[in-house]
This record gives C-alpha cells, sequence and structure tokens, in this order.
C-alpha cells in the first residue's frame, strides 16, 4: 500500500486526461466548423470515445492500484464501468444524430458536454476520495443541467433544467456538508483511510450518523430514488429525448458508482445504518414508481417512473452490503442502462419533423408499421418489466437473491409484488403497438444507422437474456 | 434412456426455430409459411412418438436427459429429461399444436404469418416446461410461455380482448413471481449445504423445515392454483377463453391448465411434503368447491366458451384433488395403493380433458367460423344442417360428462374411486360432477344440436369440411381410445408414481 501511495501514478487517471485531452481538441475544432461540416465534431466525438476505450484498456488494472496520492484509485470494476459507459454514451450520440439534425439542434456543444459529463462520471468511478467523489459529480451535474436546457427555443426545457439545476445544487450541498462532516470526525476524505477510521470511532456514533444522513440525501437525488425523485419525470419530460436517453445511460452508471464508493467502500463499517435508510428508499422508489407509472401518458414520463421503480431495485442490491449484493446491483445498473437506452432510442426512431412520438399513442399499431420495431419495442418492455427470456429477469432476480442471502425475505416478498404491478404499463405499450390500428400510415423516417445500432440493442436484450452468463460473469470478475 | 441426440432440444427448438422463420418470411410468403408450420409441426409431433416408443417404462429415472452448464455464476443448467409424467404431457402438446394449425388453415385474416409464429414459439416453450429439469430454466419457459399467449388473444381475440388478455398475463405473472421467491430461498438453501444447485432434484432431496416449508408451499400453491386455475382465482379463465381466437382457447384448456397440474406433481408435492401433509386440506376443499360449485356455474352459462371455460375449472378440480387425495388416503388407511390411484386418475384427467376440452373448443370454432356468434341462443337444431359435427359434438359432449369408454370416464372414475377410499364424502362431492357435467354439457348439446332449426342462417350452414373433419375425427379416435384402453398410458407412468408417493409420504423435516 505504501509503495502504490508514493507512486504518483498518472496512468491510473490516463482515460481521463486522454478524454480532457480530447475534449478540448473536439472543442477547438468545432468553433472553426460550419454547421454543414458538424458531423466533423459528431465522428470526432465517437473517435474520442474509441480512444478513451483504448487507453482504458491499455492501462487496465487486475488488482486495485491508488494514484495521485490516493486520491484516485483504479480497479478492475472500474475499467468495467468505464468502458460500458463509453459504450452507451457512443450509442447515446448515435440514437440522438438524426433527431437533433432535424430539428436544427446538431450543434457542437451537445457532443462536447455529453463528453464533459462523461469525464464526470469517469473521475467517480476513479474517485478514492470523497473530494474527488465530489468534483466528478459536480462536473456530471453542470453539464447535465446545460444539456437539458439545450433546446433555448423551448419553455418546457428551460423550466425542467432551472428546476434541475436549482434541486440538484442543493442535493451536493447536502452530501458536501455530510462530507465535512465526516471529514471533522475522522481527518481523513481519503475512502480507504475513512473505512478504517470509520471502524475505529464506531459505526454508532451520533455524529457520523448525522453524515449519512446528509450524504445519502445526495446519493438518493442523483440516483433519483424516492422521495427525492421530484425532478426525474420533469427532467425526462421536458429535456430533448436524445437529452433525456443520455441521461438515462451514463449518469446512472455515476449514480451506482457514487453509492458503492462512498457507502460500500468509505462507510462500510456503518452498514447497519445506511441498510435501513436504503431500505426506506428502495421500497418507496418501487412503490412510486411502479404505481404513479400507471397514471402517465406521456411514455417519457412513463419511463421516468420506471426508472425511479428501477432504481428502488437497484438500491435492493446495494443495501443487501454483501459483495454479492453489489455485484447484483451493478449487474442491474448494466442491464438498466442496456434497455433504458434501447427504450429511448424507440422515440427517437418514431420522432418526425414536428412530431416527437413522445406519447403513448404514438405507437399505435407500430407492428402494422414495421413488424420488427415493433417486436424490438415488445423485448424491450417484457425485459423493463423483468419477464424472461430477457436481460431485465436477470437483473431481477440477482437482487432478489441479494436480498434473499440476507434474510430479508419480505423485501423481496414486496419488490416482486411490485414488480407485477409494473408489469401493467409495460404491457400497454405493448397493447397499443399490437393490438389497435395505426392512427396514420407514415412510414418509419430513420437512417440506416439508427435502424442497426438499435436493432442490435433489441437483440441484446434477448441474447443476454438467453446466455446471462456474459454480463454477469463480468460483474463477478470484477467484484469478486 | 439415453438417446444419442438431444430429441428434447429438438422438440423444443424446431418449433421455435420454425416459428422465427415464419416471422422473417412475413405475410407475404403466407402460402409456405402456413406449409412451414404445418410440417414444423407434424414433424415435431412425428419426432415426439420416438420419446413414447423409445421410453422405458419400468423405471421412475429420467429418461432422454440432456445437461449441458448454461448459467455457470450459480450453477443453473439446461437440464432436459422426461420421466412417466412429464413425457405424456409433452406429447399432448405436440399433438395439439399441429391441430390448431390445421384447423386454423384458412380462418386467420389478419397478420397470419405471426399467428402462426406465435404458436409454434408457444409450443418449443410449453415443451420446455414438461422437460426442464432445472428450477431455473423451468422457470424461464414458464413465464416465457405468456409472451406469445398474451399476444394471441390480444391480436386475434374477440371484442374485450384487451382486457381479457392483460388479465390473464397480471394474474399469472403474480402467481408465479412468488413462486420465484421461493426457488431463489431454496436455491440459497443448497448452497449453505455447500452445492449451489437449481435442480428440480436437488430441492426434492433438499431438507426444509415446516415453516418454511409452509411458505414455499403457499407461493407454489399460488403460482400453480392459478394456472390450473382453482377457485377463486379462476376468474381470468372465462374471459381469456372467451375472447381468444379458437386455436388459442384450445391450446390454453388443452395444455396450459395442465401446467399447474404438473407443477403441483413436480414441485410442490415432492419438495414440501410436510406442508402439502398439513395444507392439504386446503386444497381438497377448494378442488370440491371447484367441482361442485363451478359446475353449477357453468349450467347458467349462455356463452358457449364461457360453459366451456367453466367445465374446464370443474374437472381440473379433480385434478387436484387426485394430487392431494395421497395423505389422507395413506393417513387413514396407509393406503399407499389408492394414493397412487388417487395420482393416475389425475394423470389421465389430465391428458384427457386436453383432448376433450381442446375437442369441444374446435367445436365451438366451426360454428363461430360460420355463424359468429358464441351465443347459445343464436343456436339450435345445428343437426338438421350439419349432421357430421353434430356426431362429433355429441360424441365430445358425451367425453365431457364422463361417459364410459370415453376418456374422460377414466380419469374422473379413478379419482371417485380414490377418494372413496379416503373418505365417503369427498367421494360423494366428487361425483356430483358426474350429473351436474353431464346436465350442463348434454343441455348444451341439446339446445345448440338438437331441436328446430332455430334460425335461416342455422338453416344455411355447411356442414364440416375436409379440415375441420381431420381434426375433430383425430380427437375422437384420441378420446375413444384411452376411454376403451388407458393401458397404455398408466403403464409409462407406474413406476414414476408410485416413485413419486413414496417421495411425497417421506418427511422431509
Amino acid at each position: 500500500m505504501q509503495a502504490a501511495m508514493a507512486n504518483f501514478g498518472l496512468e491510473t487517471v490516463a482515460a481521463e486526461i486522454f478524454l480532457l485531452g480530447a475534449v478540448c481538441v473536439v472543442l477547438l475544432v468545432d468553433v472553426f466548423l460550419s454547421d454543414r461540416n458538424r458531423w466533423i465534431t459528431y465522428a470526432l466525438s465517437l473517435l474520442s470515445l474509441a480512444g478513451a476505450a483504448y487507453v482504458t484498456l491499455r492501462f487496465s488494472v487486475d488488482s486495485r492500484i491508488f494514484g495521485l496520492d490516493g486520491m484516485v484509485v483504479a480497479d478492475p470494476m472500474g475499467d468495467v464501468l468505464k468502458l460500458f459507459t463509453y459504450g452507451a454514451v457512443a450509442v447515446a450520440f448515435v440514437y440522438a444524430r438524426e433527431y437533433l439534425q432535424r430539428r436544427d439542434l446538431f450543434k457542437g456543444e451537445i457532443f462536447i458536454l455529453g463528453l464533459m459529463a462523461l469525464l464526470g462520471v469517469m473521475v467517480m468511478i476513479s474517485a478514492g476520495s470523497l473530494l474527488t467523489v465530489y468534483l466528478g459529480l459536480e462536473l456530471m451535474s453542470l453539464s447535465l443541467y446545460s444539456m437539458v436546457a439545450f433546446d433555448r427555443e423551448s419553455g418546457v426545457s428551460a423550466e425542467s433544467a432551472m428546476k434541475y439545476f436549482v434541486l440538484g445544487a442543493i442535493a451536493s450541498g447536502t452530501m458536501l456538508y455530510g462530507f465535512s462532516i465526516v471529514y471533522g470526525l475522522t481527518g481523513t476524505l481519503q475512502l480507504h483511510e475513512l473505512a478504517v477510521a470509520v471502524g475505529e470511532i464506531g459505526a454508532g456514533n451520533v455524529g457520523l450518523t448525522f453524515a449519512l444522513a446528509f450524504i445519502m440525501v445526495g446519493v438518493a437525488f442523483k440516483f433519483g430514488a424516492a422521495p427525492f425523485h421530484m425532478w426525474i419525470p420533469d427532467v425526462y419530460h421536458g429535456a430533448p429525448t436524445p437529452v433525456t436517453l443520455f441521461i438515462s445511460s451514463a449518469p446512472k452508471i455515476g449514480s451506482f458508482v457514487l453509492a458503492i464508493r462512498v457507502l460500500a467502500e468509505g462507510l462500510e463499517a456503518m452498514v447497519a445504518s445506511w441498510q435501513d435508510m436504503l431500505i426506506a428508499l428502495s421500497v418507496l422508489s418501487m412503490i412510486v414508481g411502479n404505481v404513479v407509472a400507471i397514471a402517465q401518458r406521456n411514455l417519457k414520463r412513463m419511463l421516468a417512473y420506471s426508472t425511479i421503480s428501477h432504481v428502488g431495485f437497484i438500491l435492493l442490491g446495494v443495501l443487501a452490503g454483501t459483495s454479492a449484493g453489489y455485484r447484483a446491483a451493478m449487474f442491474y445498473t448494466l442491464t438498466y442502462v442496456i434497455m433504458a437506452v434501447g427504450s429511448f432510442g424507440m422515440i427517437l426512431l418514431l420522432a418526425r419533423q414536428g412530431f416527437e412520438a413522445d406519447r403513448i399513442e404514438d405507437f399505435r399499431g407500430l407492428n402494422r408499421k414495421s413488424p420488427w420495431f415493433a417486436a424490438v419495442m415488445l423485448m424491450l418492455m417484457f425485459s423493463t418489466a423483468g419477464a424472461p427470456p430477457f436481460l431485465g429477469f436477470w437483473a431481477k432476480l440477482a437482487v432478489l437473491g441479494a436480498v434473499l442471502d440476507v434474510g430479508l425475505a419480505w423485501l423481496a416478498a414486496v419488490a416482486v409484488l411490485l414488480s407485477v404491478v409494473g408489469a401493467f404499463y409495460y404491457l400497454r405499450v405493448v397493447k397499443v403497438m399490437y393490438f389497435d390500428e395505426p392512427a396514420d400510415q407514415v412510414a418509419i423516417d430513420a437512417g440506416g444507422t439508427l435502424r442497426t445500432v438499435l436493432s442490435a440493442n433489441g437483440l441484446a436484450v434477448l441474447a443476454l437474456g438467453v446466455f446471462p452468463s456474459v454480463l454477469m460473469d463480468l460483474c463477478a470478475r470484477v467484484l469478486p | 434412456m439415453q438417446f444419442d441426440w438431444p430429441l428434447l432440444s429438438v422438440l423444443i427448438w424446431l418449433p421455435i426455430a420454425a416459428g422465427v422463420l415464419m416471422l422473417v418470411l412475413g405475410d407475404s410468403a403466407i402460402a409456405l409459411g402456413r406449409w412451414t408450420a404445418l410440417l414444423a409441426t407434424a414433424v415435431t409431433f412425428g419426432l415426439s412418438t420416438l420419446l413414447y416408443t423409445n421410453f422405458d417404462p419400468t423405471t421412475a429415472q429420467l429418461q432422454f436427459v440432456e445437461q449441458r452448464p448454461w448459467i455457470e455464476l450459480f450453477n443453473a443448467r439446461y437440464w432436459l429429461g422426461v420421466d412417466g409424467i412429464s413425457m405424456p404431457l409433452i406429447l399432448l402438446t405436440t399433438f395439439i399444436t399441429p391441430l390448431v394449425v390445421i384447423a386454423s388453415w384458412t380462418t386467420i385474416g389478419r397478420k397470419p404469418a405471426q399467428y402462426y409464429a406465435s404458436f409454434l414459439i408457444l409450443e418449443g416453450l410449453m415443451v420446455g416446461v414438461f422437460a426442464a429439469m432445472d428450477a431455473m430454466l423451468f422457470y424461464v419457459f414458464w413465464e416465457a410461455m405468456l409472451i406469445p399467449m398474451f399476444i394471441i388473444i390480444g391480436v386475434w381475440g374477440g371484442p374485450r380482448r384487451v382486457y381479457a388478455t392483460i388479465k390473464f398475463f397480471l394474474y399469472t405473472f403474480l402467481g408465479s413471481v412468488f413462486m420465484l421467491v421461493s426457488l431463489i430461498w431454496m436455491y440459497l438453501q443448497t448452497c449453505e449445504a455447500g452445492q449451489c444447485s437449481y435442480a428440480i432434484a436437488d430441492f426434492q432431496a433438499l431438507p426444509i423445515g415446516l415453516t418454511a416449508q409452509m411458505f414455499i408451499f403457499v407461493s407454489f400453491l399460488l403460482a400453480f392454483a392459478v394456472k390450473v386455475p382453482m377457485w377463486p382465482v379462476h376468474t381470468w379463465l372465462p374471459d381469456a377463453h372467451v375472447e381468444a381466437p379458437t386455436g388459442g382457447s384450445v391450446i390454453l384448456a388443452a395444455i396450459m391448465l395442465k401446467m399447474g397440474g404438473y407443477g403441483f406433481l413436480r414441485f410442490s408435492l415432492p419438495i414440501t411434503p410436510d406442508a402439502s401433509a398439513q395444507l392439504d386440506w386446503l386444497v381438497i376443499s377448494l378442488s370440491l368447491i371447484a367441482v361442485v360449485y363451478i359446475g353449477f356455474v357453468a349450467l347458467v352459462q349462455q356463452d358457449m366458451k364461457k360453459l366451456i371455460a367453466y367445465s374446464s375449472i370443474a374437472h381440473m378440480g379433480f385434478v387436484t384433488l387426485g394430487s392431494f387425495l395421497t395423505f389422507e388416503l395413506v393417513r387413514v388407511n396407509g393406503d399407499v395403493r389408492g394414493a397412487a390411484m388417487g395420482i393416475d386418475g389425475a394423470m389421465v384427467q389430465m391428458i384427457s380433458h386436453g383432448l376433450i376440452s381442446g375437442a369441444m373448443f374446435f367445436c365451438v370454432g366451426v360454428l363461430y367460423d360460420r355463424v359468429h356468434s358464441r351465443e347459445i341462443g343464436a343456436y339450435g337444431g345445428v343437426v338438421n344442417t350439419m349432421p357430421v359435427f353434430a356426431t362429433f359434438a355429441v360424441l365430445f359432449a358425451m367425453a365431457n360428462s364422463g361417459l364410459p369408454a370415453t376418456s374422460g370416464f377414466v380419469g374422473e372414475f379413478l379419482v371417485i374411486l380414490a377418494s372413496f377410499r379416503a373418505d365417503f364424502w369427498y367421494a360423494f362431492l366428487a361425483a356430483i360432477t358426474l350429473i351436474l357435467g353431464a346436465a350442463y354439457t348434454l343441455w348444451l348439446v341439446k339446445r345448440v344440436v338438437f331441436g328446430a332449426v332455430a334460425n335461416d342462417q342455422v338453416a344455411s350452414l355447411k356442414d364440416v369440411n375436409a379440415r375441420e373433419f381431420v381434426v375433430l375425427g383425430v380427437l375422437a379416435l384420441a378420446v375413444l381410445a384411452l376411454g376403451v384402453w388407458p393401458a397404455p398410458l398408466l403403464d409409462v407412468m407406474r413406476p414414476t408414481v408410485e416413485n413419486l408417493v413414496q417421495q411425497v409420504l417421506t418427511s422431509k423435516i
């Protein structure tokens, strides 16, 4: 440990450094591009992601290594999460392109902000100290606030961005306050030292519990767990669909890693305290998410509530407080991202000039127009509902196993009961696609890339559902 | 026995592959698609007969076993195999599906390719349910099966199809999620015992305390009672049956309901024998309520499909009754032979009901295709214009009411006989069905088939065509054959059933 500490260890943050450089280059290049050549920014952004993936693979680690005097950490879980996040962001960009072009929103900034948000997520993934966690979190959040407001013409977007910003700032502040109390009590911000210090002070310390409550508010807010979920429906609904898609991809991985780094690593000794808090958050999220989603007519809003319920399930894995639980939560998060990206991708596929395709009725009769994409959406919806043989089922199975393993059988029963409630609104989407007649005869107008990637996205949900070992083993390898 | 090629996998994946092929072909090549569907289902049936001919009826061991690693992380395996209980049910599945394809040859107007594809995929999944020997694999097939059925009812169903299909899906989904929790719990127990496993056989061997058994039993009961369906969780069935297209009703009645019965025999009884012994009164009472009360409900139905649906619930009551008489029989008179008889009866009843209810739904389908009404009041005197059809209808009605020499008699007789050995009143109540069943079925036939020609529509009916004749004829032969000579069926089941009774009587506490 000491040897590792002495090493300044720039290679632990090689990917972050590369991406930061790449973002600067993209930003500079973009300044000199005319709107006609904007695709260069888009291509360069994708190229940066590929480059970051290469750098991450080049400097991948087999075990935990500290860098920058313990401010950052590199571990196999981080590498896998980063690689996955690049993929999710790349897919988000690909899905977004046509939509943005049609609405005259195809500007360089959205890609640059997206990459900056990604950088924030990466910093969180690499965080070895509470300060680094906070830096990453704020970098991500600030980029997201501006992305939500990206469509200047839209009042709804501006409103939701404002809401997101104000609430987000309060949550960040609350969390920072919690961090400061922890620092005051333990004298350290470094997560691995913190774990030891908390153990020595004793998990029952009132000051620490007080701090934990504040930190929990921040974590719950960033996750969007009820009762700190108010921003999710408004932001998901108000933001331009590609931004909504983006928010449900990389930042979700950020929230997961935030919970893991802060709760599971730094405050591990306080598991008994945060377990109870997470149980409350999780049950509330599953109830609010699943029940309120039923009343939604807007698909983006429905998926927002569905997100809240999925957050409840992810928290089930975290609250188990075992490595099997963290593994299950990670598996669930990755699964969720794959499904959410696909579902919002479907909205982008159907969207046309002047038509957002974000109401559930807009999917009416899709089976008549395009049996294949109806099937893709069917797979995504059943997967999100947690029906086998799709990927979403295995994610639910993993978290249920984790909570049963720690003797919380009642929680598992509540969770499955609410997942049945949830199944209803996913079924409704399938219903309008298959059982209803189309409202118009306008064919799907989308390019080949979007079609191909979206098809692959849908098939992945099936293929990974039939052979879940692929993704499961990956999570098991990095979180032994 | 060990077969040198993976027969069960072929039975599962051949129909599914054909279904996917049909989806790719689409509606433009539907003529080709129909023949593909028929060929695939016929070949599947042909191959499945190998299960019977190569079956070793002297052992309760699993046969045609295939085992491959699937999800190594928690040791879930792709483990297939059949014994005397699952083999006949697989044959029933592969036998009914081609008939469904034939029966809907010309009657499906919209999206026919997807229609056949749904049935093909469904067939593969249903065979998978009966063949899976790993609980996780079983659960995946069990749940996945709901998706094609959801589509079948919702797309090609009647006016209230959306309500019916969502109710169907949510009911069955609700029932089975608690089973999932139980399965995971037992898996964790096997881990504590040293060897993590989802194998059903390991669950059966796992010692479980009584309280835990009770919870597991109730969760299984929820899953299987919804599927059977038992009173009072049966309300999805009449809706689903009425709204489903003919093929959907047939598959639902003939095969999907059997999965509940199969689940009781494969999971509830052997995994939680002590809880089953404690709570057998519950299942027996619910079964008797189903037999008697639902019989009365069937009497007053105005809709043919609804009447048959209620009749299905009553008949499936015999299956659960026969399965759960075991404890009473052994506890009261140590009558192991009687216990086996009850389970034998349950099994025969399942197969026979599969054939008869399927046939009756086909009959309704024949009328519906012509008149487009399911109301009993819209018919009358059909025999005058459709004599051949009337013959079949009367035969199946007789079989449904348990006439000797039809398969309907054998199962009910065995179960009633077994219940006599247990308790006179069980037998008395169960035997009421012979009266009630005869009443509602024959009254149905009287009103629809006999009497004077009711209206112009009936007067202009054309008798069954060759296609319909084949479907009904084949079913009629099967019903009669099983009724006259059930020995081949009973013989293949015997060692498995005896083994099951032994297993059930061994306490796991």
